[in-house]
């Protein structure tokens, strides 16, 4: 599919979602109360058939923090990135992608570990990297105060 | 005497690692045993977790650099060459002809390196003890080619935004044509070794099924991805650098098995030794870098450039609000997603067949942990 077909194909499924081309893929910011059915579409429609999510990161804003998807489908080899922002930073939620492409299992967990992104129906949402007890170093407020050094 | 299907057992859990020798670094597995079948296996990752990404948001761009050949340090030249490109493509400037074929054929080189370190290591993970030697002996060889060019052997450092840090070294082609000339005699001896093997090939051959649905459900890239036939190889599909000069063949296989896994790295080998071929007499002439501002600053916005390491796709993400820092550097590193897969491929089979996939895996711990 072209990226304008994906356009209004995004847009019939979430006609709340903002498409635009960006840089180098389309990308799509949708709400989050969607996020899964939209997700699940994409990845069942033939057309469409995203199943490769290649990457899936966080990104802390001053007013929410948004969550990249990065998808590719392999027969079609057409990319789109949906964007999700929480609502807020204080204990943000989404929905999990996991059960619709299962290496987002571990980046769930990376993007919880990271900034408090609790992700609602995860099978295994417990910190990956760091322990327990620490807070969410990639927040731009974090400040490791036994490593501030004062001059 | 009671018979032995009417035995009754129990599952029992078992730490293997973070001190394995066969995790390759420190990784702690949390496998759930029942007899010697392994029913689950839990990764437990971070023991070298290093910040990379925080420490992004603290540097400018040159600096970034220096910081990403500690992550996959088999794969050192190709991380650079990643955020290289994604600052490059950032700013819209096309560095020389002669830039791309260097970083090229410094990419490959390291490919090969890696290899020859998996090859020895996962022969010595099955106990054969010969083939460690003989890899760490040739990979020192390409070692010393980088050493004489760059000074450094393994984290090289070399590629920096905009061109190389040096020019190469006068005996630089020479050398590598006396490598790969040497490499293409050694090669069908120590496929041979291993390959050719009894015991290998029964703990080999139809173990650890990973299909192409789940490889690609699971983001397994890389010569791990393509044993399953998943087409993913980025050199091929999103060609950067030198790579749409050159002909080469994405090496696949559609078994699945550990076997496979390993066929598609020797096939990667030669493949690799082909492309150096290509380039290594003809590398332009020219500048070996373009001149860049002290201090860059990527226009507002967000850039994402996928490379192929030796271990699968890295894809380089940086969000920029147009200061001379990134807002926001995420590293999608190929070990990470390819481990994920880890408890799926290996559930069912005996402990000594998960030594043998995560062998296959080629795991690089501080790629997994950033």
């Amino acid at each position: 599919m072209t990226n304008e077909e994906l356009k209004t194909r995004i847009l019939e499924l979430a006609p709340d979602a903002m498409v635009t081309d960006g840089k180098q893929y389309l990308e799509a910011v949708i709400p989050a109360g969607v996020l899964h059915r939209v997700a699940t579409a994409l990845r069942d429609d033939p057309d469409t058939a995203f199943d490769y999510l290649f990457c899936l990161s966080g990104v802390d804003f001053p007013e929410y923090i948004m969550v990249y998807y990065h998808l590719e489908s392999y027969r079609h080899k057409h990319v789109v990135v949906l964007k999700v922002k929480t609502d807020g930073r204080d204990k943000p939620k989404l929905d999990t992608v996991a059960d619709i492409w299962p290496t987002a299992g571990f980046h769930e967990r990376e993007v919880y570990d990271m900034f408090g992104v609790t992700f609602n129906g995860h099978p295994d949402m417990r910190r990956l990297i760091l322990d327990e007890g620490w807070k969410y170093p990639l927040l731009k407020d974090y400040a490791d105060e036994s490593r501030i050094v004062e001059r | 005497m009671a018979e032995p299907d009417k035995i009754k057992t129990e599952e029992f859990l078992i730490n293997m690692g973070p001190q394995h020798p066969s995790t390759h670094g420190v990784l702690r597995l949390l496998v759930t045993l029942q007899g010697e079948v392994v029913r689950n296996v839990e990764p437990h990752i971070g023991y070298i977790h290093s910040g990379i990404e925080k420490m992004c948001e603290a540097l400018g761009y040159h600096q970034i650099v220096h910081l990403t050949d500690r992550m996959d340090y088999l794969s050192a030249h190709m991380n650079n060459e990643a955020v290289c490109l994604c600052v490059e493509n950032a700013l819209g400037v096309e560095v020389p002809d002669r830039v791309k074929y260097i970083r090229t054929i410094f990419s490959e080189l390291q490919r090969l390196a890696s290899h020859e370190l998996w090859w020895c290591v996962m022969g010595m993970d099955m106990g054969a003890l010969t083939t460690f030697f003989y890899g760490l002996r040739d990979r020192e060889k390409i070692l010393d080619i980088f050493e004489e060019t760059c000074g450094a052997r393994m984290t090289l450092n070399y590629s920096v935004p905009g061109g190389v840090m040096f020019d190469i070294h006068p005996n630089f082609r020479k050398r590598v044509k006396d490598f790969i000339k040497y490499f293409r005699k050694k090669l069908p001896e120590y496929d041979q070794l291993l390959t050719g093997n009894v015991i290998f090939q029964e703990r080999t051959k139809g173990i650890g099924l990973l299909s192409l649905e789940d490889a690609i459900a699971y983001g397994v890239t890389g010569p791990s991805g393509r044993a399953s036939g998943f087409a993913c190889d980025v050199r091929k599909h999103h060609p950067y650098s030198a790579y749409p000069f050159v002909q080469f063949n994405e090496a696949l296989d559609t078994a699945g098995d550990t076997f496979a896994r390993y066929r598609v790295r020797i096939t990667e080998m030669w493949e690799s030794m082909s492309v150096i071929e290509q380039l290594i007499d003809n590398i332009p002439e020219g500048d070996y870098a373009v001149k860049m501002k002290g201090v860059i600053k990527l226009p507002e916005g967000e850039y994402y450039q996928r490379v192929e390491t030796a271990r699968g796709e890295l894809g380089v993400m940086i969000v920029s609000d147009g200061k001379k820092n990134p807002y926001r550097v995420k590293f999608r590193s190929p070990g990470f997603s390819n481990l994920s897969a880890l408890n799926h491929i290996t559930k069912g089979w005996k402990i000594a067949d998960l030594v043998a996939i995560m062998s296959t895996l080629d795991l690089v711990i501080p790629d997994i942990d950033r």
